[in-house]
């Protein structure tokens, strides 16, 4: 830590008492003391009248000595273990092995601790476990200030987390106070052997040009990790590993973010990971009525129906539908894409699709990059015959 | 209501063929067409709208060279009341936590209840609000679509997270959220406004107006660097279905019966 409080400054006056989120200054023998859970925000430094306090932020990054082990954080959803969990341990597993180090997971939650042994069975050599219920939900300042303590403590080399809307929350927040680099949506990870660096491999500029950027100073090295990219690793019944249980100091860290609630969408009964067979539309579509000729085909092939988030942006169909790097992934059997062009962030949500069929206008429609079968022409022609045809077939 | 709003602009991936430069450390840049960043317009026009019903002003940044400018302007035009260009020779090269650590020198200049940015840039890796609100020491939310102003201390705000779900959350001010696309109707920049703005003065701030020493941004102070750039392998693209369009349809038709679609 370098935050420094100058004693013969500091007049007890409890501005900086005040001013600090997480409670991390107390007045100790009239003279102000702030403890581990400290971040270095500066809130203080700016409250206080007679610049008692400075920060000394971390210039340059710190040392790669001493920084061993890969570590993935483990994430949940009401207490089950999300899919990137595994992926994440597959991967992690593999660039552990590859370095000869130790792989650990972290989970945080409340009545999470039966969830360890699922972990250890797929690949981890320890789980750092903090249980408690303020952690029952996500906020991204106790579990920024809390992973950001674990991992100076325990100085791992590499860290990963999935690039879900939980890890792109608060992940920057811990490698700024940890005063590390941050690579965000990796498609690809790998090591240097020469100098066991992580080459961290994302998308730049629309996914037209692969970028690999590598953190040569800065510890440990950071990287959100986009979900179904990987693949989980096997699972290994009875394999067992070391639980460390960590003591969450929560009283020293106020949340300045508060859940109130949690909105699932009951309109409709949307379960687009679980189907077989997607319909989704796109911009092509031109308005919201015209969705009733995708709900018609999907009845008929039993399937969901998604959306690119063209068409939710435009209202016409609920953002439950969304599939994409903001909405949903999924991976059906069959995904049949009408009338959308197919973005890059279209195409992440979709992309480990069994078969993919695009209808689409634009015979160059990036749609058709990665599609299995494409068909140009007008959805409103085609999408009416392909009813027309399986009615006929039924009846 | 006093709101920051971080902008930039983008090579427009619908208008470019972006092709990297001979050492492939590089992306040849000479000719390509930018335009504002969209998650940036949305956060922007949401920006404007808290202004319209409860006042303050919106002040638009971006860090950028003089071409930045143009972005500037045009969100003046749709009714931004300040720009501010940042530029300075040492910020080249910045990583995301060099931009962060920028941006935070701008916002800390003045006083802002409010830092809005877009949920990520099309040549981004949609790290900067999370980044930003973590040095200023506010709280963040990302994946924002709803900004209710509750009063002058806290808002309220609906977030997308995985599923398909909403979470609502009480926020302390003073805050940065990332804005998330759709969360409003972005409106068209209006002719008048673009003379308007034409003629307004825009601030430009260097290392030494924030009091930032130039080894702690750009490249000299970059913890990641990009090793190289490579075109991704194409993977095969579609199978195009061809022939008049009773044929597609019968070849598709059987294709749905043979994977699994049709039974």
């Amino acid at each position: 830590m370098c935050l420094f409080i100058d004693p013969d400054l500091c007049t007890a006056c409890e501005a900086c008492v005040e001013s600090c989120p997480f409670g991390a200054i107390t007045l100790v023998d009239d003279l102000a003391q702030a403890d581990e859970t400290c971040n270095l925000c500066g809130a203080c430094e700016d409250v206080c009248p007679v610049q008692a306090i400075t920060i000394e932020k971390k210039t340059g990054a710190p040392a790669a000595d001493g920084y061993e082990g890969v570590w993935i954080f483990a994430e949940h959803r009401q207490g089950k273990l999300a899919q990137v969990a595994f992926e994440l341990l597959g991967e992690g597993r593999r660039l552990a092995d590859q370095l000869g180090v130790a792989l650990g997971a972290v989970l945080f939650g409340h009545d999470v601790k039966e969830e360890a042994d699922q972990l250890f069975a797929y690949g981890a050599d320890t789980v750092y476990l903090a249980d408690d219920p303020a952690l029952a939900g996500f906020t991204d300042d106790m579990y920024g200030v809390l992973l950001a303590k674990m991992i100076n403590e325990h100085q791992p080399e590499i860290v990963l987390c999935g690039a879900t809307s939980i890890g792109r929350s608060f992940i920057p927040k811990v490698a700024t106070i940890l005063g590390t680099g941050l690579t965000a949506d990796c498609t690809g990870l790998g090591i240097r052997s020469s100098d066991r660096l992580l080459l961290q491999t994302r998308p730049a500029f629309g996914g037209n040009i692969m970028a690999t950027i590598v953190c040569p100073a800065g510890r440990p090295q950071m990287a959100t990790v986009r979900t179904r990219v990987f693949r989980r690793g096997p699972y290994q019944e009875g394999r067992k590993g070391e639980l460390v249980e960590i003591d969450v100091a929560r009283k020293n860290i106020v949340s300045r973010t508060r859940l109130l609630e949690v909105v699932t969408d009951l309109s409709e009964k949307v379960n687009l990971a679980e189907a077989d067979v997607l319909v989704a539309g796109g911009r092509g579509l031109g308005e919201e009525k015209n969705f009733d000729l995708l709900r018609e085909l999907a009845d008929l092939l039993n399937a969901g129906v998604g959306a690119s988030r063209g068409a939710v942006d435009a209202g016409w169909i609920s953002y439950a539908h969304q599939v994409g790097q903001t909405g949903k992934t999924v991976s059906p059997k069959l995904y049949i894409a009408c009338g959308i062009s197919g973005a890059v962030q279209h195409q992440v949500g979709m992309q480990s699709s069994d078969v993919i069929v695009a209808i689409n206008k634009d015979p160059n429609a990036p749609i058709f990059d990665v599609a299995n079968y494409g068909l140009v022409g007008d959805l409103f022609d085609i999408v009416p015959l392909m009813i027309k045809r399986i009615k006929t077939a039924r009846s | 209501m006093e709101i920051f709003v971080c902008v930039k602009r983008v090579p427009d991936t619908g208008e470019n063929e972006i092709e990297l430069d001979s050492g492939s450390n590089g992306i040849k840049r000479d000719d390509l067409v930018y335009s504002i960043n969209e998650w940036d317009n949305y956060a922007v026009e949401e920006a404007i709208q808290i202004r319209e019903k409860h006042g303050g002003s919106v002040t638009v940044v971006t860090v950028d060279n003089e071409e930045g400018d143009e972005v500037l302007r045009r969100e003046m035009a749709m009714g931004a009341d300040r720009g501010v260009l940042v530029m300075d020779k040492a910020f080249e090269g910045s990583d995301g936590r060099g931009i962060a650590s920028i941006l935070k020198a701008v916002v800390e200049k003045e006083h802002y209840d409010l830092v809005l940015t877009g949920v990520q840039a099309d040549d981004g890796a949609a790290q900067i609000g999370g980044l930003l609100a973590a040095m200023l020491g506010w709280p963040y939310a990302s994946i924002v679509n709803e900004i209710e102003i509750l009063d002058e201390k806290k808002i309220r705000i609906h977030r997308e997270v995985a599923g398909g779900n909403l979470e609502v959350y009480e926020v302390d001010l003073p805050c940065v959220l990332s804005v998330q696309t759709g969360i409003n109707e972005p409106r068209y920049v209006p002719i008048r406004g673009v003379m308007k703005a034409a003629g307004l003065d825009v601030p430009v701030y260097g290392t030494a107006d924030l009091g930032l020493s130039p080894e702690s941004v750009g490249e000299a102070g970059a913890t990641v660097k990009v090793k190289n750039y490579f075109v991704p392998e194409a993977g095969d693209r579609a199978e195009m279905l061809e022939g008049s369009t009773e044929e597609i349809i019968d070849k598709l038709i059987d294709l749905l019966k043979s994977k699994g679609g049709v039974r």
